[in-house]
């Protein structure tokens, strides 16, 4: 029953928040030069038809109407519609969706799968060799801007020693995608046993994952040193020293269960922060998901895609820090039963 | 026959950047088998580091010399491994803050029975018996409700009882005891007390109580040791050290508790505790002491005879000794 009233009022605590990102969203388009008629209308509309059309698209009504239309859009699932696609938004962004998840989980895989253990290593042994080289890898990738590292990558791994395929996409040419299940190539092909295309979409992925998963090793990793240097500074673990309680126990149980708290936060941090990096590396890897797609918006100046974009992004956020709490709250007890 | 625990010339530093904290300096102290032995002082004048000390717990910056022996054992020479099958076996830590002092995420229950998987070999079952066995002991009402509870769902004497339970379900020889009522009110402060002296005279387990307050001490220790900057300046048996206080330190300790029978106002001990941090040669309390002289500044007085079983390291105490 706790859990459940706790689950709802975090529920409660996003709507707000969901609120104030529609409005940004709007407004900033609202505000943004360049007239959506005008694009539709095309270059050599004349004055009355340019006006016929503001009045079609509801461009001539107040701000609190227009807004109005626009969230119920949303909530209708339109978007708007691509001036360069002509196709609805909400219809793009669904088919882009999977390619966009897959290569941001693998990136949150790589980052988590290396980043937790050098963070853990570097409390542990702080201060010593290994901490040293943890902090330099990890400023290494914080500070080398991805767009960079994509293209050494590829000059490397793919041009040079050719271990990798071209950057093209989710597979390589002539592989036919799995039967669709999640949208994931990776999952779907697994599920249906696909060996092929499970091992061209593995290595397309490669390159662009540790591309993405490079930039957030570092602030897992920082994160995870923090945390667990406070948790072996704290009474309960000196406690377990005092009691006799064998190294792994203290160090791998008690500390790290308790450091691993604050690291499902740190996960839901670092998925945004991939969301928002990601747009560069699909770019770079012509990856085909919302990020590319998103970019090539902004160059054509197609303002739905972009307004959909940043709204995405938002609201992807504030879910994902919703289901963090809530698995805060499966993991500890103070929360559970309070 | 050995004593339980010899402490001898203890030192322990902590290296920082202005030079180093002296928080313990070659201090001697025994505890004998079963007794209940004081080690009182202010905030600050090394208790807690001594208990950690003794445990071989202490980590840089920290660097500790002189020896500890227990049952005849060096502590100093035992590996790693022998050391920490030592300790919460036979030298068992009750905590200052019992509340911080359990993991917040497992249930106290699973927090004494693991250490009797640990230390004693039992099987899970065996060890939740024992456990709730303990719980018993300590007190604790209805403890196959409470053993599955997690820590921030008791109350801090209930913790406190825990805590006391996780150290003793091992059948310690010797239980360091960091001011284990701190926090507590009086009435339940007084009951944790009762159920330590009671405990350790039904399991024969030694008891190192460090506190600051001699009020404390006037109710359950055998003897004290009194500790002012690192330094252990007078030890005796309690009667003793509460009619005759032979060191300056302690004479003002003693007229500041305060007492029910006596209407007199509270005399705070002047000054404060001396920066440990590169400390003067010399006594530490010279400082604030009535009785300072000249000597005192530049040498470290060292351990005399007051009575029976009465030592104190002062030298105006030895000139008036002197005199009279
Ligand atoms: N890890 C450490 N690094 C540096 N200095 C330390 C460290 N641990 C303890 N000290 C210093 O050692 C001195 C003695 O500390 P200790 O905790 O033993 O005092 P205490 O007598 O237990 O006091 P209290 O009654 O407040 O618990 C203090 O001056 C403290 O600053
Ligand atoms: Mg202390």
């Amino acid at each position: 029953m706790g859990f459940f009233n706790y689950v709802m009022r975090r529920f409660a605590l996003a709507l707000p928040t969901l609120f104030g990102v529609s409005v940004i969203c709007f407004t900033l388009t609202y505000l943004l030069p360049g007239n959506p008629a005008m694009v539709k209308a095309g270059p050599f509309a004349t004055p009355e038809h340019l006006a016929e059309m503001e009045h079609q698209m509801g461009l001539d009504r107040p701000f609190p109407e227009q807004y109005y239309r626009y969230v119920s859009g949303i909530f209708k699932g339109d978007l708007g519609e691509s001036a360069s696609t002509g196709r609805p938004v909400s219809q793009d962004f669904l088919q882009r969706l999977p390619a966009t998840l897959e290569l941001n989980l693998a990136s949150l895989l790589i980052a988590i799968v290396i980043g937790l253990p050098l963070g853990v290593l570097s409390a542990v042994h702080r201060d010593t060799l290994i901490d040293h080289i943890g902090r330099v890898v990890g400023i290494m990738g914080v500070a080398m801007p991805s767009f960079l590292t994509g293209l050494l990558f590829v000059y490397v791994f793919f041009y040079m020693l050719n271990l990798a395929p071209s950057p093209l996409g989710r597979l390589g040419p002539g592989i036919e995608p799995p039967a669709h299940i999640t949208g994931l190539y990776v999952i779907d092909s697994l599920l249906t046993g696909n060996w092929t295309t499970l091992r061209s979409s593995l290595n397309q992925l490669m390159l662009p994952a540790a591309t993405l998963g490079l930039s957030a090793i570092a602030p897992v990793a920082r994160m995870v040193r923090s945390t667990m240097l406070e948790i072996l500074e704290s009474d309960y673990i000196k406690a377990a020293w005092a009691a006799g309680l064998p190294r792994r126990t203290v160090i791998y149980r008690d500390a790290l269960r308790n450091a691993l708290i604050p690291v499902i936060t740190i996960s839901g941090i670092v998925f945004g922060f991939l969301m928002a990096g990601n747009a560069v590396v699909e770019s770079v890897f012509s990856w085909p998901g919302i990020g590319n797609y998103a970019v090539t918006a902004l160059l054509t100046k197609d303002s739905a895609p972009i307004q959909s974009f940043i709204l995405f992004v938002a609201v992807t956020c504030v879910m994902v820090n919703l289901a963090v709490d809530i698995a805060y709250g499966l993991v500890d007890p103070r929360i559970r039963f309070s | 026959m050995t004593e339980l625990l010899e402490i001898s010339d203890l030192t322990v530093h902590f290296e920082i950047n202005q030079g180093a904290i002296e928080a313990v300096d070659h201090i001697n102290l025994t505890i004998r088998r079963g007794e209940v032995l004081g080690l009182v002082g202010e905030s600050g004048s090394g208790k807690s580091v001594t208990s950690f000390a003794i445990l071989r717990l202490i980590r840089p910056p920290g660097r500790v010399s002189g020896s500890v022996h227990f049952d005849g054992v060096d502590l100093g020479r035992l590996s790693e491994e022998e050391m920490r099958r030592m300790r919460g076996a036979k030298i068992a830590m009750v905590s200052q803050t019992p509340r911080t002092a359990l993991n917040p995420l497992l249930t106290v229950g699973k927090q004494i029975s693991r250490l009797l998987m640990v230390h004693a070999g039992l099987s899970p079952r065996e060890a939740d018996k024992k456990m709730l066995e303990m719980l018993r002991l300590v007190r604790i009402p209805a403890p196959e409700k409470r053993a599955k509870q997690y820590p921030h769902q008791l109350s801090g004497g209930m913790c406190q009882r825990i805590m006391i339970a996780m150290a003793l379900a091992t059948s310690p020889q010797l239980l360091l005891a960091d001011e284990p009522t701190t926090g507590l009110d009086v009435s339940i402060a007084a009951k944790i007390l009762d159920l330590l002296r009671e405990l350790s005279a039904k399991t024969g387990a030694a008891i190192m109580l460090v506190t600051h307050d001699l009020g404390v001490v006037a109710e359950i220790c055998d003897r004290v040791a009194v500790m002012h900057a690192g330094q252990v300046v007078e030890c005796a048996p309690v009667r003793e050290l509460f009619h005759n206080p032979a060191h300056p330190y302690t004479k003002a300790l003693v007229r500041s508790i305060p007492r029910v029978d006596r209407d007199v106002v509270l005399e705070p001990i002047p000054g404060s505790v001396p920066s440990l941090v590169n400390p003067p040669s010399g006594c530490r309390y010279a400082g604030r002491c009535e009785w300072v002289m000249d000597r005192c500044r530049v040498a470290r007085p060292t351990m005399i005879e007051a009575g029976p079983g009465h030592v104190v390291a002062c030298y105006g105490f030895e000139e008036r000794r002197g005199t009279c």
